[in-house]
């Protein structure tokens, strides 16, 4: 395959950044969109020239590094995959692909295509854990009964990788698919109830600190969404706010 | 006061949708009450609602609130589009929001502006002259069962002869249909209300209301225009 690939490219983060033309030729249609860019990155390390910047791990489509908006959507053209899943078949010979960058106040651009996604970190470290001894004689998890429902609801929300799509994709820059993942994982859960009120208040302020849009209901979160979190989520993160803003102490 | 109403974006998200809903039910009564224009009584039966509507010290209560709630809906409505402006400081240069979303759900802040355009006019033509400044008509007054009720069917009658009225009015409703179309679910899901259980309910519900309402409204205007009521 050869392919026409329009990136953005980004020195740093106060720089204004550009996007710029490259060509790649004789691409497999078994590669990988990230292979299809180590391939470039190899040409333009071989020309004297700064390979692009991207952001990638396990590339198994389970760690949520990977971020790139292609073709004007979140992690490209497929449903429930993640960049790293996303292979060049997805794409026609000839066809030119737009690379872009995850594009929220939230996400401020590092460098190319590579943002800084700290601000989903701190949202969790503000209060997206539970609080449990971890030394000594501790309880066996499996010993509280948790009705099977909640467990696979609380499950689901769990898989949330927070790769930030449902940001990207987002037309208000909204992070309220990723919040409503991690309130209603522990919500859900005996281990939650403890710091359940606090928790979706604190979470909910650090997210608008954050710079981050308000959810108007469009739904495009949960269609670019590479692990499928529901909507549901965002009702039941409403619910929480609403009762723990009502009577904050438990 | 004002602050602490709209502290948090889920708090701005209930407001917007609390004060939808009432909205919504607005909506209702209001429809309900004008479409009582194709009896065919000669306006009989609505002037003498539109005399209950105007006089009535629980409906011109809940007028006030009618327009507070309206005024809330708006001021929640720009500060949330301002602030999801902000929230995307640099756009994407290829963006394809038609593959994950509607266009109308995205565009609620214009879909909206073109009702309050409209509801300007409307409550230029209609509220303004039963409230303030008095009908136009040659004969704003009409005898029903031995008592003089204000003609408001009569005005109708001379407002919607006008094609440019008639075209903004329908205009109006299509506006209306697209604004409700997600609004109606969307005011369901902010307040929390969504599970597999009932949410097909709701959107069936929604769907139907966006459609009956604005299509109700709609025949109004045309209805008079091409004398199909009388």
């Amino acid at each position: 395959m050869n392919l026409t690939l329009k990136i953005w490219r980004q020195k740093s983060t106060n720089d204004q950044g550009k996007i710029v033309e490259y060509k790649v030729t004789d691409i497999s249609e078994d590669m990988s969109f990230l292979e299809m860019i180590d391939v470039l990155n190899y040409d333009l390390v071989e020309k004297g020239d700064d390979p692009v910047t991207f952001d990638h791990d396990c590339r198994e489509g389970i760690c949520g590094m990977c971020s790139m908006f292609i073709n004007g959507e979140a992690h490209g053209p497929n449903r429930g995959v993640t960049t790293c899943q996303l292979h060049m078949r997805s794409f026609k010979d000839g066809e030119t692909i737009y690379i872009e960058p995850w594009r929220s106040a939230g996400f401020p651009v590092i460098k190319d295509l590579m943002v800084d996604r700290g601000a989903f970190d701190r949202i969790q470290q503000a209060g997206g854990f539970i609080s449990v001894n971890t030394s000594g004689r501790t309880l066996d998890a499996n010993a509280i009964p948790v009705p099977k429902e909640d467990a696979d609801k609380s499950f689901d929300a769990a898989t949330c990788i927070g790769c930030g799509a449902c940001v990207a994709t987002c037309p208000n820059g909204s992070a309220m698919l990723f919040v409503s993942a991690k309130v209603s994982q522990y919500a859900l859960l005996p281990q939650g109830q403890v710091e359940r009120k606090e928790r979706v208040l604190n979470m909910v302020k650090k997210m608008d600190e954050e710079g981050f849009g308000n959810c108007s209901n469009i739904g495009a979160c949960e269609v670019q969404c590479p692990k499928g979190i529901s909507l549901e989520n965002i009702a039941r993160m409403n619910r929480e706010y609403l009762m723990a803003s009502i009577k904050p102490e438990n | 006061m004002a602050a602490g109403l709209f502290k948090s974006s889920i708090t701005k998200k209930f407001w917007m949708s609390l004060t939808g809903i009432f909205l919504i039910s607005f909506l209702v009564v209001h429809c309900a009450i004008n479409a009582t224009i194709f009896f065919n009584d000669g306006g009989k039966t609505f002037n003498l609602w539109a005399h209950f509507m105007g006089t009535n010290i629980i409906v011109r209560t809940m007028e006030i609130g009618l327009f507070v709630g309206l005024i809330l809906h708006i001021v929640d409505g720009l500060m949330l589009y301002f602030q999801n402006r902000a929230a995307r400081p640099v756009k994407y240069a290829y963006e394809k929001a038609s593959a994950s979303s509607t266009w109308y759900s995205r565009s609620m802040a214009l879909l909206g502006t073109i009702i309050l355009l409209f509801l300007i006019v409307h409550l230029y033509h209609f509220w303004l002259r039963t409230r303030i400044t008095g009908l136009t008509i040659a004969e704003p007054e009409m005898i029903i069962n031995g008592k003089l009720y204000e003609n408001l069917y009569g005005e109708m009658e001379l407002i919607f002869s006008y094609s440019w009225v008639v075209i903004l009015y329908v205009l109006g409703c299509i506006s209306l249909f697209w604004h409700l179309l997600h609004g109606f679910k969307s005011a369901f899901q902010s307040i929390g209300l969504n599970h597999s259980k009932y949410k097909n309910t709701i959107a069936l519900v929604g769907d139907a209301f966006s459609i009956i309402i604005p299509a109700v409204f709609a025949a109004m205007p045309i209805a008079f225009y091409f004398k199909l009521v009388h």
